[in-house]
């Protein structure tokens, strides 16, 4: 299928999910990466397929952040008062593309462009400088990856669904030290669209709304070796900070009960666990050994099988809120985690940016 | 006929086209090279708020969001700060063919800058590399040197 | 609709090239102008929207060049790939959201990459690209139809060219003012039948912010309140086949909402002075139908009745307009600044009298099929 019809798929997915038709929806918000599909402002190029015709439709683009700052457009076009259904879609085909290519076309022309090969080497650097300070193993990071991958096993919308072990991981082919083939997400064609609601209208849909309780970004960076190789990322923790703030929650492992967080490669599932405080500094491997981030565990990890098991970049982060979401409504079948009432989903891309968008089912 | 007919073929096209480019250096850029090329050294700049010096010079401090005019004299070596050794193929943006694997990409802080920058070091073998090794520039011959980042050919290890 | 203001502005000179400035230079230069304008500091701005594109910028992911010349350091920001217009859009719907200000910037050089192959990018990559087609070949298209339509001739189109490019002799940012006459445009180059060089607007280099408030912030600036009144954007169907070129109902539609919102029922009595976003000399006299000024087809002739000159009843694009300055994305951005120039008494030089409403318009995607409409006021 061609990328209209992706998003179509999405759209109509959706508005059948939420009972609505596309009549309903009063305003679109789209994000995808432009090189990988080699289309500019495919957000009027959409229309036909995201039912943007004769509707306020506008493009969000934040590199791998954009699923997630798609979420946080559409939330503040709710929020605004203006519109009171919205329809915010991320969709990417990774496979009509060059993706490493037109990655690299995300670097600084003049200073970065001739030496960066890519998302991997930038992250195997961090990942360089996090096996130094914490004392982590490579078979550390594995264990975050296998646990992903056996998530996506519930997931019957997950790209890779076959299970691997530590050991399948640390024989996987080495693609830049200490980053094998088995730590890193694949590249997958997908789409996905979500229904924001105001709350009068969002009680006539569902009797169990997801409810936003705090949405939070840092973008601060705009080159990569403005990032401190030595410390955490700072962006997760200031804007995971800012977000908890809001939400009035003040131990994380504690009250949030599921997070589904954008973690493109196995070493950040130990180091950017620290940053969002679910455990202190250095103490991540432990923490996931001892199966507190598996599902029944004390606060389970990507559900869905997360970035590890599917990567359609414009969609990756929203897919991390949409997933958080059917958490907190009760929605997800084989991955559903019990009880929930406190969902965290984040998006990562850019230069080691992030994005945080927590939930509840308890309205604000 | 219908679109999901077996006897229907799914087609795609393919689109390949050089779009080209012709980006300004500016003013800070421009001076970096210009030190590299006249008395290979590199060049910083400090901000006037927080004191960091940043290689190569930019005009702001992001933190601070103040623009930054001391330049500082740097010389041609540095530290290696993060490093990884590429391995798979991959098609270079830049030429448009795919680029030499393996190489290391590398993070240098030149020594008396506080902020650092990317490059390619000059050894393929991790177990000779180590995050806190000293490094230093190798450059391109005068007659060769373009005026950009290239005229940089790599950094080498200095005690390896 | 909750008060939000425009408290602060700022635009570069557009130029053909700047061969000395960067993308951040640029964002930086009106972001700190913006500031500086509207008398409040970066602690007083608590959020970012920058607008950049990747094809014009050559660059994935083209916010990353500007995020920090923004002040989005440790700040939460966002950016809106589309016209400056959409991205204010996102800036004013922020506020109203929850933050108290925010920051908007675009930039683009359009010097720096090949304009033919980025704008023929925007079409379909199956069924049109190959043929060609780009902005300029699109724009012919949809000046046929619309003369075809009307029976409007190159003359009624060429005043405008003259209008606006006169127009911008009074104004200080403005790339090409020129002292033209209808047999020069008509007598330029024909570049796409029946466009000619002087129907089209140039490629430019610039870059421009405004800073959108809430009241409480508004009431703490430096400058006069520019108070949004009315917002709305629409987008009509992709494939031009699929449009009736000539009727611009999507523009229509996004101006009924903003008209609704600043309750306006009689635009054309109630709005003084319009800055619309003419890429092309015909397209000026088009919008002003699908904003209601005029009935369709009526365009040309409120330009012979003198009711859009400088001295009428609804002065257009008395900054020159886009025909006389044309950084993509910024340019819309920049229609908002004119619009609320005047309505703060600024606009020296190219000051119409007695402004207390103004109409400022922006497009998006190819033959304006995504139109944003805002309605300003002052006190």
């Amino acid at each position: 299928m061609n990328g209209r019809e992706l998003i179509y798929e999405a759209v109509s997915r959706s508005l059948v999910d939420c009972e609505l038709t596309i009549e309903d929806i009063d305003a679109i918000v789209i994000g995808n990466m432009d090189h990988f599909e080699s289309i500019n402002s495919a957000d009027t190029w959409s229309v036909e397929g995201s039912g943007g015709v004769m509707k306020p439709i506008m493009k969000i683009n934040t590199g791998g952040t954009t699923g997630t700052s798609v979420a946080i457009a559409a939330y503040y076009h709710v929020a605004s008062g203006i519109f009171d259904r919205v329809l915010a879609i991320g969709w990417e085909k990774n496979s009509e593309s060059d993706t490493t290519g037109a990655i690299i076309t995300c670097s600084d022309p003049i200073w970065d462009r001739f030496s960066y090969s890519g998302a991997i080497p930038s992250l195997a650097t961090e990942a360089i400088g996090y096996l130094k300070r914490s004392g982590a193993t490579q078979e550390d990071a594995a264990r975050v990856a296998v646990r992903d991958r056996t998530h996506a096993l519930n997931n019957p919308y997950a790209h890779l669904r076959k299970p691997i072990t530590v050991q399948d991981v640390m024989e996987s082919p080495m693609l830049a030290y200490p980053i094998k083939l088995l730590d890193v997400c694949p590249r997958s064609d997908g789409a996905c669209a979500v229904v924001f609601a105001s709350e009068e209208a969002a009680r006539r849909i569902t009797a169990k709304p997801a409810w936003v309780t705090a949405c939070s970004v840092r973008h601060s960076l705009s080159w990569f070796g403005d990032f401190d190789f030595d410390a955490g990322l700072l962006s997760l923790a200031r804007a995971s900070r800012e977000a908890y703030e809001k939400a009035g929650i003040k131990s994380p492992p504690d009250e949030i009960d599921v997070a589904e967080l954008y973690l493109p490669y196995s070493y950040a599932g130990l180091k950017w666990i620290e940053d969002l405080g679910f455990c202190p500094q250095n103490k991540a491997p432990e923490f996931v050994w001892s199966g507190a981030t598996d599902m029944g565990g004390r606060i389970p990890i990507n559900p869905s099988g997360g970035v590890i098991s599917t990567n359609c970049i414009g969609a990756t982060a929203l897919l991390r809120v949409a997933e958080a979401a059917i958490q907190v409504m009760g929605r997800g079948g084989e991955r559903q985690v019990p009880d929930v009432v406190n969902s965290l989903a984040t998006g990562f891309g850019g230069c080691f940016w992030s994005d945080v968008f927590l939930m509840s089912s308890c309205m604000p | 006929m219908k679109p999901s007919d077996k006897q229907a073929e799914l087609l795609a096209i393919t689109f390949e086209r050089a779009m080209p480019y012709e980006w300004s250096v500016g003013k800070y850029g421009s001076r970096f090279f210009q030190e590299i090329r006249e008395h290979h050294r590199f060049v910083g700049i400090r901000c006037p708020r927080c004191h960091k010096v940043y290689a190569p010079p930019r005009r702001l401090c992001g933190p601070c969001f103040a623009e930054m005019t001391e330049l500082v004299t740097l010389s041609d070596t540095g530290v290696l700060k993060a490093f990884t050794v590429v391995n798979y193929p991959f098609l270079d943006p830049n030429s448009g063919k795919n680029r030499p694997i393996p190489y290391t990409y590398g993070y240098i802080q030149l020594d008396g800058a506080d902020s650092i920058f990317s490059h390619i070091v000059n050894e393929i073998d991790t177990s000779k590399m180590r995050v806190g090794m000293k490094v230093k520039a190798v450059f391109r011959n005068n007659a060769d040197m373009k005026g950009n980042v290239e005229d940089i050919k790599y950094f080498d290890l200095v005690d390896p | 609709m909750e008060k939000i203001a425009i408290v602060g502005l700022a635009q570069t000179k557009f130029e053909r090239r700047k061969p000395d400035k960067t993308y951040y230079d640029l964002v930086y230069e009106v972001t700190r102008d913006a500031l500086e304008d509207s008398g409040l500091t970066l602690a007083d701005i608590d959020n970012v929207i920058t607008v950049s594109n990747d094809f014009l910028d050559g660059r994935t992911i083209s916010s990353m060049a500007v995020g920090e010349a923004a002040g989005g350091h440790d700040k939460n920001i966002s950016t809106v790939e589309g016209d400056g217009t959409f991205g204010a859009f996102y800036g004013a719907i922020r506020v109203l959201g929850g933050f108290r200000s925010t920051l908007v910037v675009a930039h683009s050089k359009g010097s720096e990459g090949n304009v033919s192959y980025i704008s023929n990018a925007l079409f379909d990559p199956i069924y049109q690209r190959p043929l060609g087609i780009e902005s300029l070949a699109s724009a012919a298209l949809q000046a046929n139809s619309y003369m075809e339509k009307f029976g409007l001739s190159e003359i009624d189109f060429a005043k405008f060219s003259v209008k606006n490019h006169g127009n911008a002799w009074n104004n200080p940012y403005a790339q090409i003012p020129l002292t033209i006459t209808v047999q020069d445009v008509l007598s330029s180059p024909k570049l796409a039948d029946p466009i000619k060089l002087l129907d089209c607007s140039p490629i430019s280099d610039g870059a421009a912010a405004i800073i959108i408030a809430d009241e409480k912030t508004a009431m703490k600036s430096a400058k006069k309140p520019v108070w949004i009144r009315g917002i709305g954007h629409c987008c009509e169907e992709y494939f031009l086949g699929d449009r009736d070129l000539a009727d611009p109902r999507a523009l229509r539609s996004a101006a009924k909402k903003a008209f609704e919102m600043a309750g306006i029922s009689n635009p054309s009595r109630e709005i003084r002075v319009a800055e619309v976003y003419d890429a092309f000399s015909y397209m000026e006299p088009l919008w002003l139908e699908g904003l209601g000024f005029c009935k369709p087809g009526g365009g040309p002739e409120l330009l012979d009745c003198g009711v859009i000159s400088r001295g009428g009843t609804l002065p257009v694009n008395p900054s020159g307009g886009v025909l006389s300055a044309h950084a993509v994305l910024v340019a819309g951005l920049v229609r908002l600044i004119e619009a609320a120039l005047q309505l703060r008494g600024e606009a020296q030089g190219r000051q119409v009298e007695d402004v207390h409403r103004a109409l400022a318009h922006g497009i998006n995607g190819p033959c304006g099929q995504s139109h944003c409409v805002w309605v300003l006021e002052s006190d």
